[in-house]
C-alpha cells in the first residue's frame, strides 16, 4: 500500500475537501498541518507552481489543487463513488463542480467589503445561491441525490464556513424562508458522519476569520462623508 | 437511433474549437451551430441556462457545457483515439496544467494583450515565465500527449494560434526560438497536423478583433 500524506491548513475549506473525500472512501493518511503563512520547504516542494494547499502525496508524486485531487482520488480508489457512473450526469456534476469553483469569490466578495460595496457584494451572492438552489439542488437531498458526492464536497464549505463567515462580516444571507432547499440541505450535509467528525473548530475559525478581516478592512480607503 | 450530435459555437471562440478538435480527432459527424453571443439563441438559452456560454454540445437531446468538461464526455463516451492518459497521476498532471493554462496563463497573455509601455514589459516577462512552466510539461515529447494530440494539446491549443496574433498586433516576439525551443516546435506541429489546421478561424479576422480589443482597453485605461 502506497503512503498518502495530505498538507493542509485548519480553516482552509479546500484542505477539508480532500479530508472528507479521503475518509468517506476509508482511505488511510498522514496529515501535514502547513504553519501559513510560512510555508514548509516540502510544500513549495511539491506545489511549486501555486505554492499552495492542499496537496496530496501518493507515493511520494505530488498533486495540487482541490478539485484536481478530488478527481484523482474517484479513479483511484474507487469504493464509494462519489461521481455519477452515466457519462452524461457526470458530465453535470463535473459542470457544478467547475461552477463552485468559479463562484468562490463572488460568494466572498461581502466578507472583504463594507457599506454600499457589501450590499452590492451580497446581492451577487444571492443569484448564484439561488442557481444553486433552483437548478444545482432541485428536489434531492444532496447535489449528487441521494447521497453525497464531489459536487457536495466542492460546496461543502457553505456549510459551515459560510455561516462563519456571515458572522464575521456583520450579514445573513442563506436564511430558511429565503433559500429553503438550501437551508436544508445544509442541514443534512453537516449531519452525515464524516463531515461532522472533520470540521475545525468553530472558535478557531471564527477567530482566524475575525484577525483577517480586520486586515483586509485595514487597507480599503473610506472617503471622507461615508 | 444514430447519435445525434450538434456543437453551438461562435467562430472565433478558443474554447469551442477545443470540442471541434476533440470531435474530429475522433472521428464524429456533428452539425454546427453559430451563435452571435451579442443575440443568443432561443436554444442556447436553453441548453446552458447557467452560464449562457458557448461551446455546449448536444448528444442526443442532452446538453454538456464548459469546454474541458465536454473534452472529458467526448473522451468518455468514444473511446477511439484516446485523449486523456489512462494512468490517474498522468491525468491529474494533465487536468492541472489544463487549468494554469486556463487561469494563470491566460490572464497573463490577456495582460500583455491590453498594456503598453513599461506595464507591457512586465507583462510579456510573466507571461514568458508562465510559457516556460507549460514548456517544461512538454520534456522531449512531440506533443503533450506523447507521440499523437491529447487533451493537454487541445487544451493549450488556442496558445498555437492566438499567440503568434497577439505578436503580430504588438510588434514583439513572445514565444521565441531560442528562448522556448521545445514550445515554439509543438506550436508548428500541432498547427501543421492536418485536422487541426482544417479548423483555424480566418486569420485577418482574428487579427481585427484582437486589435479592437486591444484599443477599447487601452482606451478605457486612459480615461480613468
Amino acid at each position: 500500500m502506497e503512503e498518502v500524506k495530505l498538507y493542509g491548513f485548519g480553516p482552509s475549506p479546500f484542505s477539508y475537501r480532500v479530508i472528507w473525500a479521503l475518509k468517506l472512501k476509508g482511505v488511510k493518511y498522514e496529515y501535514i498541518e502547513e504553519n501559513l503563512p510560512m510555508k514548509s520547504p516540502k510544500l513549495l516542494q511539491h506545489n511549486p507552481v501555486h505554492k499552495k494547499v492542499p496537496v496530496l502525496v501518493h507515493g511520494g508524486k505530488p498533486i495540487s489543487e482541490s478539485l484536481v485531487i478530488l478527481e484523482y482520488i474517484e479513479e483511484t480508489w474507487p469504493e464509494n463513488p462519489l461521481l455519477p457512473k452515466d457519462a452524461h450526469e457526470k458530465a453535470m456534476a463535473r459542470f457544478w463542480i467547475r461552477f463552485a469553483e468559479d463562484k468562490y469569490p463572488t460568494l466572498n466578495t461581502f466578507f472583504r467589503t463594507v457599506g454600499q460595496d457589501q450590499q452590492l457584494a451580497i446581492k451577487e451572492a444571492l443569484k448564484v445561491l439561488q442557481i444553486l438552489e433552483d437548478q444545482a439542488l432541485g428536489n434531492n437531498k444532496f447535489f449528487n441525490g441521494n447521497t453525497v458526492g464531489l459536487v457536495d464536497i466542492s460546496f461543502g464549505w457553505l456549510a459551515y464556513w459560510f455561516d462563519c463567515i456571515e458572522e464575521t462580516a456583520g450579514a445573513k444571507i442563506i436564511k430558511s424562508n429565503n433559500l429553503p432547499r438550501l437551508h436544508e440541505w445544509i442541514k443534512n450535509f453537516k449531519q452525515i458522519p464524516v463531515i461532522q467528525e472533520n470540521l475545525p473548530s468553530r472558535d478557531k475559525l471564527l477567530a482566524y476569520l475575525k484577525t483577517k478581516r480586520e486586515k483586509i478592512l485595514s487597507c480599503i480607503f473610506i472617503p471622507n462623508g461615508h | 437511433m444514430a447519435e445525434e450530435l450538434k456543437l453551438f459555437r461562435t467562430w472565433s471562440s478558443p474554447y469551442s474549437l477545443r470540442v471541434v478538435h476533440a470531435l474530429k480527432i475522433k472521428g464524429l459527424e456533428y452539425e454546427t451551430i453559430f451563435e452571435d453571443l451579442s443575440s443568443k439563441s432561443a436554444s442556447l438559452l436553453q441548453y446552458n441556462p447557467v452560464n449562457k456560454k458557448v461551446p455546449v454540445l448536444v448528444h442526443n437531446g442532452k446538453a454538456i457545457c464548459e469546454s474541458l468538461v465536454i473534452l472529458e464526455y467526448i473522451d468518455e463516451t468514444w473511446k477511439q483515439c484516446p485523449l486523456l492518459p489512462r494512468d490517474p497521476y498522468e491525468k491529474a498532471k494533465a487536468r492541472f496544467w489544463a487549468k494554469f493554462g486556463d487561469e494563470k496563463l491566460s490572464s497573463s497573455i490577456w495582460n500583455v494583450l491590453i498594456s503598453q509601455g513599461k506595464e507591457q514589459e512586465e507583462a510579456i516577462a510573466a507571461a514568458v515565465q508562465n510559457l516556460k512552466l507549460i514548456e517544461e510539461q512538454l520534456q522531449e515529447k512531440k506533443f503533450f500527449g506523447g507521440e499523437k494530440i491529447g487533451y493537454l494539446d487541445i487544451a493549450f491549443g488556442w496558445t498555437a494560434n492566438l499567440i503568434s496574433i497577439l505578436e503580430e498586433i504588438i510588434d514583439l516576439k513572445l514565444v521565441d526560438e531560442e528562448k522556448l525551443p521545445l514550445l515554439s516546435a509543438w506550436m508548428q506541429n500541432f498547427s501543421d497536423d492536418p485536422v487541426i489546421k482544417q479548423c483555424w478561424p480566418p486569420r485577418d479576422k482574428l487579427v481585427v478583433k484582437f486589435q479592437a480589443m486591444r484599443e477599447s482597453n487601452l482606451k478605457t485605461v486612459l480615461s480613468q
